[in-house]
């Protein structure tokens, strides 16, 4: 029976494999195409602008001006918000779900915090537009104001959209995500660790922030998928942050992200260096979320690593 | 001793508040979402297309785009994504299969109007007009990652000695894998479908530029095709308060569709365990 199939040069598991290994290297492909496609048409506005597209502020269709610098700035800024609201919040989410809360109300909970992950994008910005912001402009830009005004971020007017609003609304989304990594990687950390340290005496406390140190690459390696999402995200954060392109050290003014010009502008584009810059655009946002992404996946995955290695 | 015991409290406290905290955003967006669309809800509302202010106008021709995309998005990004699993958990212990399994895991964290804009560059561009097909395309190629990955989660739970009972029974490897293991992790991938559908049921931003929206019933493939997310986004940054409404009303119907697949799918996993 077994030397049947071996005496063939193209046995049946040779055909199953070689047809699973084709699907799988699409994969690859897709990622390969989708550089050299975007590559090839963002060509035009690469060649004209090079470098300086991603330091030049002017943006003028009608010159045919492109500078991509208010767009990264309004990303960045937008995502570290994001990231700085959400980051804290998500941990003490994780810590209550894994350390602190019996398993009969960490499990229903965790499942609706997961549920908001699961609301589409243009649904938060719905809600952002017609509740969050005017929420934020009548109750918690005033006070923000009136006490910290004198910093730059908080100087000038609040109307309830622009690059705060966006940060807090990125942050409701990734919450979730943070959460739900967050919990896994102290779910790796081994039990054993915890019973050594109660068994020392130290306080439930104390052990979690044992978890914790053991934890804290796995834990960056979630947060930095919390910045690749908010990179990225498009819909939410195109329908509060105000869409104009410039630098402004205020958080209340409005600003513009990378996905969100994209998203607005591009059924509109007229002229072949218009839609090429945007295409360029669209290009870094790719490579950059790549590389975000690879990145936070490393982290996490050394967790594993290690404690698999050691236990 | 005391200090030590304080900062437990005050710890146990705020992680407790946080999670209440968290929990209570879901239940105000989806209580609000109920208010809001609840009026507007009609038999009428969800089977009309869209019309001009002040003229009623619903969201039917939305809805079947939107179920017509996914379907279509489906019969491309379902068997290549539950083929991919099963090659990354039946035989993806090379340097080749850790490859693919770390790029698919990367794409997952791509921003899924990256995907729009690429598929807007291969087809649009090349055909000269926004379709439906373009729109699956795209819908697909987001699929493809999350398929492969739940599917690749899913066989792995099968237990070897299954694998090797039948081997030992004398099957070559390819019947093992298609009559043993994937029936056996069947319920499990199709969850892991599922839940990929309903997470592009909520797509708008890769539609935009490929599928670009209609408003009529549209059934051909050539054409630019209405979907919900994008019908809803244009309800909700027009200036008028009717169309306002509408936006809350198509919400609740998506928002609805998704959390009932979501809740229904964990609901189905739960009890396996």
């Amino acid at each position: 029976m077994n030397s049947a199939p071996q005496s063939k040069l193209f046995s049946g598991d040779t055909f199953f494999r070689l047809s699973l290994a084709s699907c799988a290297s699409l994969i690859l492909l897709i990622v390969i195409g989708m550089v050299v496609v975007m590559t090839n048409n963002s060509w035009l506005s690469i060649k004209e602008f090079g470098i300086g597209f991603l330091y030049g502020t002017t943006w003028d269709p009608i010159k045919g001006q492109f500078g991509a610098l208010p767009f990264i700035y309004g990303t960045i800024v937008s995502a570290l918000l994001a990231v700085l609201i959400a980051t804290p919040m998500s941990i003490a989410v994780a810590i209550f779900f894994v350390e602190q809360a019996p398993k009969s109300i960490a499990r229903p909970m965790a499942f609706l915090v997961e549920l908001l992950a699961a609301i589409p994008s243009v649904v938060y910005g719905l809600w952002a537009i017609f509740v969050l912001a005017p929420f934020l402009r009548e109750y918690i830009y005033p006070p923000l104001q009136s006490s910290l005004g004198w910093l730059p971020f908080f100087s000038g007017s609040a109307t309830g959209l622009g690059m705060l609003t966006g940060g807090i609304i990125l942050a409701i989304m990734i919450t979730p995500i943070i959460t739900a990594v967050v919990r896994d990687v102290l779910e790796a950390v081994p039990m054993t660790q915890r019973e050594a340290a109660l068994a020392l005496g130290a306080t439930h406390w104390e052990t979690t922030r044992i978890v914790l140190a053991n934890a804290s690459s796995g834990i960056a390696g979630a947060v930095i998928l919390g910045l690749g999402r908010a990179i990225g995200e498009t819909m939410a954060i195109t329908m509060v942050i105000g869409n104009r392109p410039q630098i402004s050290a205020s958080l209340f003014e409005p600003g513009y992200t990378i996905a969100s010009v994209i998203a607005n502008e591009f059924t509109e584009a007229t002229g072949e260096l218009y839609i090429s810059a945007l295409i360029e655009m669209c290009l870094i946002l790719f490579v950059v979320t790549f590389i975000v992404n690879a990145l936070a996946k490393l982290l996490i995955l050394s967790v594993g690593n290690k404690n698999t290695a050691a236990g | 001793m005391d200090s030590r015991r304080i900062a437990n409290a005050i710890a146990t406290i705020t992680t407790a508040v946080a999670a209440f905290a968290v929990v209570g955003v879901l239940i105000v967006i989806l209580g609000y979402i109920s208010y809001q669309g609840i009026s507007s809800l009609s038999w009428q509302f969800l089977v009309e297309t869209p019309k001009p202010v002040g003229e009623g106008g619903g969201i039917g021709n939305a809805i079947v785009g939107s179920l017509i995309m996914l379907g279509l998005a489906s019969l491309l990004g379902v068997p290549i994504g539950v083929a991919v699993g099963t090659y990354l958990s039946e035989m993806g212990d090379g340097w080749f299969g850790s490859t693919v399994r770390f790029v698919a895991d990367t794409l997952i964290g791509v921003p899924s109007i990256v995907f729009g804009v690429f598929i807007y560059a291969l087809v649009v561009l090349q055909q000269g007009y926004f379709s439906t097909l373009a729109g699956s395309l795209a819908l697909a190629l987001i699929m493809i990652p999350i398929i492969t990955r739940t599917t690749e989660e899913m066989t792995k739970l099968v237990p070897k000695t299954m694998r090797e009972g039948a081997l030992a029974l004398g099957a070559p490897q390819w019947r093992v894998t298609l009559d043993i293991v994937l029936p056996a992790a069947m319920s499990g991938i199709a969850t892991g479908i599922m839940l990929s559908v309903a997470r592009v049921l909520g797509e708008t931003a890769p539609l935009l530029f490929t599928a670009f929206g209609s408003r009529f019933y549209n059934i051909y493939l050539d054409e630019p095709m209405a979907a919900l997310t994008v019908q809803i986004y244009n309800y909700a940054i027009s200036p008028f308060d009717e169309w306002h409404d509408k936006a809350w009303a198509a919400t609740m119907v998506l928002v609805g569709m998704i959390l009932l697949i979501n809740i229904s799918m964990r609901y189905v996993t739960r009890k396996r365990y």
